[in-house]
């Protein structure tokens, strides 16, 4: 049991600040700084695999993201029957091209030798068939667009619980990492990294201004949740009863009963908040129990083995006949498809999707902080980042409030450095990110939590 | 007549603009190119350096223009830029001397140099911001037309009119004075020289006497300027918005990778590649092919290859295509 003890105690210490939120601020504001963390944590587990378990730079994160989110909206949106009708059936053609071409061009890549000539087959082949998609698809998607834009103008999902699109969104990450890892896995390290941060933006370029698909930066808004509703908890018996059985101190102090009704009125409403996101909490959690299990098995089977040789040196993995390829693109694969699971979770948390917020050049590093904070290769570390550096970040502007306040404490309020100050307060959690990861990389390069190596 | 009317529309809509842009990308992407090479790293800091120098120009220019100072018909930030480039300066030797050199000693993998260069991104950001603000900001003052479009027309009698901003004309004219000074630089002095040896080959250039010390030092006086000339150029042409710089790393690294990372005169080829590019693809043809095509052919689409949404994804496809095919870039050269 020692050797978990400091990773007890850095949970405990972690627990310990959000309570603190909780007393300090608000129960919602813990919370939802509580649900973040735990969709970070997600996040941290799918950069961790790739970087921890075999030494992959994966900046793509914020790509798998909004697939992720993408896969919440086509879940859980009903069908759009008037755009089916209008453009449907030559999207499901402009698909089968895109398949077609896919087709073609492996063929031709599997049949004949790399040549010249080869390459400019498939370049001819690509060009006639990007042709055709733009001669069919043009009119398609203009007249989807068309289809009553102010509140649909899109395809439309599958109408089915959005819970199913965690699954869906794993799949869909999953599915683009295996074409970047294709293409980019044989890359050095940092072009690697460079090369998946822009391919990331491309994805999300294509997502932004593909209205037909998800509205595009009109978002999404409304989606349907895998919890209750505020406002019909807030006219549940059972719920009014929950709520008045845990405030019974307070509310029997209260003698007349009219004011009585107002003050259970408003903790009934301060209480749904709380029940629901105390609700996605707990699904949250469920969901980073589970992968923390499997990922704690994994790594610490053979399977788990074998990565960490191929990462700490890859030709000597390759000379006792490990396929490094091979197991490179498969853990791309799993850990893009982890990060997909963490994107559906988001969009399902918020409710919309917003195509415009997913900023690869910001969240990627956000994220990748976390993964140093917290410890590569070591799961309960990544997690424990997750949790540190979503915290510090939202944190980090109240704190930074109160400093400047108690240093600027001398000056007038209305001094011209005081409110110069004051306003830039949003600023200051990018300089305490800066300080945190160069101080982390500095005095505990292996993270918070480090690496436990077990033979 | 046609004809040429359609040559000046490509001219107006393309050529200037792209070559101007290409021209403050290529300035940006020569430095993440020699850091790459002498350093052996991915400079993540790159787009913030651009806007950290820039800042203290635009800082500089406020206070020349409120004592009265200015150049007449020219922006009087070319005063500043000068003062800009000491502070940059300042402040990359001190980053390197407080974070990077500790990680070169210690010979780190280059991941990990990288990894250290977001987290003084970070901090470059924050200290942009607090300081300036993340707001837009203009600070171009004196002329700002060379040839307006109206004067163009009268002059030649065409329907096409060229318009030339003088901002464009500043940023051609000092970029070729810097390129060229830079690969005088490095390709005739002694110091340039050992740089390119440093970088062909550490260890054989430590065994002939070259001071590491030394050539780190030039190699981010080389970046600080660059960045604060690069940054400065694009300010005067666009604006100043903290976050545009930022995003501006990315096709400043494409055009570093696409031009052949680690080699300066590719990078800054790799700038023109990634503007024209950019530019060419997403520009609709249409008026170009009213002009010169016969009536009866006349196009009734906007002929566009891509819509303008897609500006940066086409020159990152443009990347992943040259990556695929030669991952050394399109210009290999010798390394450095």
């Amino acid at each position: 049991m020692k050797q978990y003890s400091d990773v007890v105690s850095a949970y405990a210490i972690m627990l310990g600040l959000i309570i603190l939120v909780g007393f300090l601020q608000s129960w919602s504001m813990a919370l939802s700084i509580l649900c973040f963390c735990l969709i970070s944590a997600v996040m941290t587990m799918g950069a961790n695999i790739q970087w921890g378990y075999a030494g992959l730079i994966n900046f793509g994160i914020m790509g798998y993201t909004a697939l992720g989110g993408l896969a919440a909206v086509l879940v859980s949106v009903p069908p759009v029957k008037e755009a089916w009708q209008a453009g449907g059936l030559q999207m499901i053609i402009c698909a089968l091209i895109i398949a077609f071409i896919i087709f073609i061009v492996r063929f031709i890549l599997k049949k004949y030798k790399k040549s010249n000539n080869r390459n400019y087959i498939i370049a001819f082949v690509i060009i006639v068939g990007l042709i055709f998609l733009r001669l069919i698809s043009g009119p398609a998607i203009h007249s989807i667009e068309a289809v009553n834009p102010a509140t649909t103008g899109f395809l439309g999902g599958m109408g089915l619980p959005i819970v199913f699109s965690w699954i869906v969104g794993a799949f869909f990450a999953g599915a683009l990492a295996y074409v970047i890892g294709k293409i980019a896995l044989g890359l050095r390290a940092d072009y690697l990294a460079i090369a998946t941060l822009l391919i990331s933006e491309i994805v999300i370029a294509v997502i932004k201004h593909e209205d037909w698909l998800a509205r595009g930066v009109k978002n999404v808004i409304g989606l349907k949740r895998p919890v209750p509703y505020e406002i019909d908890l807030q006219t549940t018996e059972w719920f009014i009863n929950l709520v008045a059985k845990f405030n019974q101190g307070t509310l029997s102090l209260i003698t007349d009963s009219l004011q009585k009704q107002q003050m259970l009125k408003q903790l009934v409403i301060d209480g749904s908040t709380v029940f629901v996101k105390l609700c996605y909490a707990g699904l949250f959690t469920v969901v980073v129990v589970i992968l923390l299990i499997i990922t704690q098995k994994a790594l610490y089977s053979p399977w788990g083995r074998m990565m960490r040789a191929i990462r700490d040196n890859d030709e000597a993995a390759n000379a006792m006949g490990k396929n490094v390829v091979k197991q490179h693109l498969l853990i791309f694969v799993l850990g893009s498809a982890v990060v997909g699971i963490a994107g559906a979770m988001m969009v399902t948390y918020d409710g919309l999707f917003t195509p415009g917020s997913y900023r690869p050049m910001r969240y990627t590093f956000l994220i990748w902080v976390m993964v140093i904070v917290g410890g590569s290769g070591n799961n309960f570390g990544a997690i424990l980042g997750g949790f540190a550096v979503w915290f510090l970040w939202i944190e980090a502007a109240p704190a930074a409030l109160y400093l400047i306040n108690i240093f600027t404490s001398g000056l007038e309020e209305t001094n011209f450095l005081r409110i110069h100050l004051v306003n830039s307060i949003p600023y200051f959690r990018l300089l305490v990110m800066g300080a945190a990861l160069l101080l982390v990389m500095r005095y505990r390069s292996k993270g918070i939590l480090p690496e436990k190596i077990r033979h | 007549m046609d004809f040429i009317n359609s040559i000046v529309l490509l001219l107006n809509y393309i050529f200037v603009p792209a070559l101007s842009y290409g021209s403050q990308l290529a300035l940006g992407a020569i430095f993440v190119s020699l850091i790459y090479g002498i350093l052996r790293f991915a400079y993540f800091t790159a787009g913030d350096l651009m806007s950290f120098g820039t800042m203290f120009t635009i800082l500089f220019t406020w206070y020349f223009q409120s004592l009265g100072i200015n150049l007449g018909v020219l922006p009087t930030a070319l005063l500043a830029i000068p003062f800009g480039i000491i502070i940059t300066i300042l402040y990359v030797l001190a980053k390197d001397k407080l974070i990077f050199s500790y990680y070169r000693t210690k010979k780190s993998p280059p991941v990990m140099l990288a990894m250290v260069s977001i987290g003084t991104m970070f901090v470059t950001q924050a200290i942009v911001r607090i300081i300036i603000g993340p707001f837009d900001r203009r600070f171009f003052d004196g002329e700002k037309f060379i040839l307006k479009a109206n004067e163009f027309k009268e002059m030649t009698g065409l329907n096409e009119g060229l318009t030339i901003k003088s901002t464009q004309v500043i940023t051609l004219l000092v970029t070729i004075i810097v390129v060229s000074t830079l690969f005088w630089f490095l390709n005739k002095t002694k110091t340039g020289k050992s740089m390119r040896a440093y970088s062909d080959n550490e260890d054989l250039a430590l065994l002939s006497g070259i001071d590491p010390k030394k050539v780190v030092m030039i190699t981010w006086v080389i970046a600080a300027i660059l960045a604060t000339i690069g940054g400065t150029l694009y300010g005067l042409d666009k604006s100043f918005k903290p976050f545009t710089y930022f995003n501006n790393m990315l096709p400043i690294f494409a055009a570093a990778i696409v031009g052949g990372i680690g080699n300066p005169f590719g990078a800054f080829l790799g700038g023109y590649v990634i503007a024209f590019s950019e530019i060419l693809i997403t520009y609709a043809y249409k008026k170009f092919f009213i002009y010169i095509l016969p009536e009866s052919l006349e196009p009734d689409g906007l002929l566009q290859l891509l819509s303008t949404d897609y500006k940066f994804a086409v020159s990152f496809s443009i990347l992943v295509i040259v990556l695929l095919f030669r991952p050394s870039g399109i210009f290999k050269g010798k390394i450095i």
